[in-house]
């Protein structure tokens, strides 16, 4: 793997990728987390603001999947705050509720539902939770499948696409809800290598429209390309973040060094 | 190494054609090993034993309708049908006032007419056509079949029978142990430690007592708890204690279904926002019951056929209505009761059977998750 631009024949569009300077997308505090006795996630602090391409980088273990499913409480934290779109995490269900409507996620494994269709895919959540009409649900449903390219798989099921095309749907049917804020765990790792490109190329463009992004991933070339920082963790905490160019050029941490020695060649 | 590269690509070729025909089918399928070969020898002498006594007796020795009981008496005869023929209000109405025939027979009709489509997955009006299957119809029967409305005769329960009784026993049964089994199911992976204990004890108190125990329980003990001058008709008795009975299996069978969904399907429906029921009605359950139809299926049929020992508490089911049929002088001869005891076979083999066919129908039609 090396940091070079996977997009070469792309140039990136910064201009609508603009980071608000006031306005905090998702606030952490303090926050801790354990799996039983396993002190999974340590005193974590971060303030994303609006705007922000985030990449979380890190052996596996170290805490980052963990981290963002916190965000939309797929995992509960026991200590801290975290406060998303100026709504606080706690064990009120409509609160969660509430966040996860405006907080997209992408999971490595997809997880389209496999027993309906593409379009019914895209539909579900619009229709049952925004109360969008059927017809407009499509409409704006197609529109999106049209920007991840395949508006020609809509009547096919998910188990009849290839890894690429599932995933892309999968940003698509989070898109289709017009989140706020986007989250990626690991969204390339379970595909094959030719279909990697595929999937960054959409989230680029995502990231080109100015959407606030959080990645968990270990495409250093994404990270260098799209990222306005990058977030290196272990051992359930942050070790080190820092823009692209110096994340990469000049780690300062041990840990670091040794990680991207590891990953970069 | 030797360099290569390819410079035109090999065409797909029709697969070779499979060598056919009867002999060489045989000799694969029939005579492929010496042990082979005496196993199909010893199946055949069994069938070529036991076949012909069967047909005989099922067939060409059989009394058909129109026949006498003294035809059946004759030391030749075979099957009685003419007995089952001659009886056969009794083995489908019971005890049902001849008059009033009419009154089941449209419940019948209306069954078939609602059923029939809505097992036809092409068939249009789902939704109309459901809701009159599930809810219309157990209305209509029951004003039609128990009377005291809009003038017709009252028919107490206990002159219901017949393979009426054992319809409306299986129909109420499924219907009533699929939802609750659902909604157990579901309270036993509850996190709220009440509804799962609840459930749980539920479903294992039930699970742990035979059939015919509950049958005895809701028709001897359960009238000692109601208040004096109370009662709950004998039939009603018997459909509760059924439909419970069976939820409580049914709802092991889901659980089993929802095992296997992944915690993914969970988390995505949650990412999106939607609610617990939201989650569970579109996501999970449709996936969990898809899994698990041939157990549901399964413990439909066992269902239908545990109908059958209601007869223990005095209702007249189709297996009761012919057993009491076997004491009918009328119709006494050797075979009487065998031929009763096979028509009974008959019967609930049909149904059974054509349950499994759908459910394997059903199945192959659900399946769009290798479909490629």
């Amino acid at each position: 793997m090396t940091t070079e631009s996977i997009t070469s024949d792309r140039q990136i569009d910064r201009s609508q990728m603009s980071v608000s300077q006031t306005d905090v997308a998702i606030d952490i505090v303090g926050m801790n987390k354990w799996f039983g006795d396993f002190h999974v996630l340590r005193d974590i602090d971060l303030k994303v603001m609006r705007g922000e391409r985030i990449v979380i980088a890190g052996p596996s273990g170290s805490g980052k999947s963990t981290l963002i499913r916190c965000i939309n409480r797929l995992e509960e934290h026991q200590k801290g705050q975290i406060i998303v779109n100026g709504t606080e995490l706690t064990s009120d269900l409509k609160r969660i509720d509430e966040v996860r409507r405006e907080v997209g996620m992408v999971f490595q494994h997809f997880n389209l539902f496999p027993h309906l269709t593409i379009l019914q895919n895209l539909t579900l959540a619009p229709i049952w939770v925004r109360g969008i009409p059927k017809a407009k649900a499509e409409e704006t449903a197609m529109m999106y499948l049209e920007r991840v390219k395949i508006p020609e798989q809509a009547a096919k099921f998910p188990g009849q696409l290839s890894g690429g095309q599932q995933q892309r749907v999968a940003i698509a049917r989070s898109l289709c809800m017009n989140p706020e804020i986007m989250l990626f765990d690991e969204p390339t790792s379970a595909l094959d290598p030719e279909m990697v490109k595929e999937v960054l190329e959409v989230m680029i463009s995502l990231a080109e429209s100015g959407m606030t992004m959080l990645c968990v991933t270990h495409e250093m070339g994404f990270a260098r390309q799209v990222a306005n920082r990058v977030i290196f963790m272990d051992q359930g905490q942050i070790i080190e973040q820092n823009g692209p160019e110096e994340f990469f050029s000049n780690p300062q941490h041990e840990r670091t060094r040794l990680f991207l020695s590891q990953i970069l060649h | 190494m030797n360099h290569f590269v390819r410079s035109e690509m090999a065409p797909a070729q029709p697969a070779p054609r499979s060598t056919t025909g009867a002999i060489v089918w045989a000799k694969q399928n029939l005579f492929s090993s010496p042990s082979d070969a005496l196993l199909t020898l010893l199946a055949g002498i069994f069938l070529l034993w036991a076949v012909p006594p069967i047909v005989g007796f099922l067939f060409t020795q059989a009394v058909w309708p129109g026949g006498t009981v003294e035809d059946c008496r004759l030391e030749t005869a075979g099957a009685c049908w003419a007995y089952v023929a001659a009886r056969i209000n009794f083995f489908i109405y019971g005890f049902f006032q001849i008059d009033q025939y009419w009154r089941p027979n449209i419940v019948f009709a209306l069954g078939a007419a609602l059923l029939i489509p809505l097992a036809i997955p092409k068939a249009p009006f789902k939704v109309i056509n459901a809701l009159l299957f599930f809810v219309v119809l157990p209305v209509v029967t029951y004003v039609l079949l128990a009377g005291g409305f809009f003038g017709l005769r009252p028919v107490p329960t206990e002159q219901w029978g017949g393979l009426l009784v054992t319809l409306i026993i299986s129909y109420v049964a499924i219907l009533g142990s699929l939802p609750i089994g659902i909604l157990l199911a579901l309270g036993r992976q509850s996190k709220l430690p009440v509804i799962k204990t609840l459930c749980i004890a539920f479903i294992e108190l039930w699970r742990a007592v035979p059939l015919i125990t509950v049958l005895f329980m809701a028709s001897i003990m359960l009238p000692l708890f109601l208040p004096q001058g109370m009662s709950v008709d004998k039939l009603l008795r018997a459909l509760v204690g059924v439909t419970l009975f069976a939820s409580a299996y049914m709802a092991e069978v889901i659980r089993g279904g929802l095992q296997a969904i992944p915690r993914g399907q969970y988390e995505a429906g949650s990412s999106l926002g939607l609610s617990y029921w939201q989650r569970m009605g579109f996501i999970v359950l449709p996936q969990a019951l898809k899994h698990v139809i041939p157990g549901i299926v399964n413990t439909f049929i066992a269902l239908f056929k545990d109908t059958s020992l209601v007869s223990i508490v005095g209702i007249f089911d189709l297996l009761n209505t012919i057993q009491a049929a076997t004491s009918d002088a009328n119709w006494f001869s050797s075979n009487q009761a065998v031929t009763g005891y096979i028509f009974a076979a008959i019967v609930y083999w049909i149904f059974c059977f054509s349950m499994s066919r759908y459910s394997m129908f059903m199945e192959r039609r659900l399946n769009t998750g290798h479909k490629r």
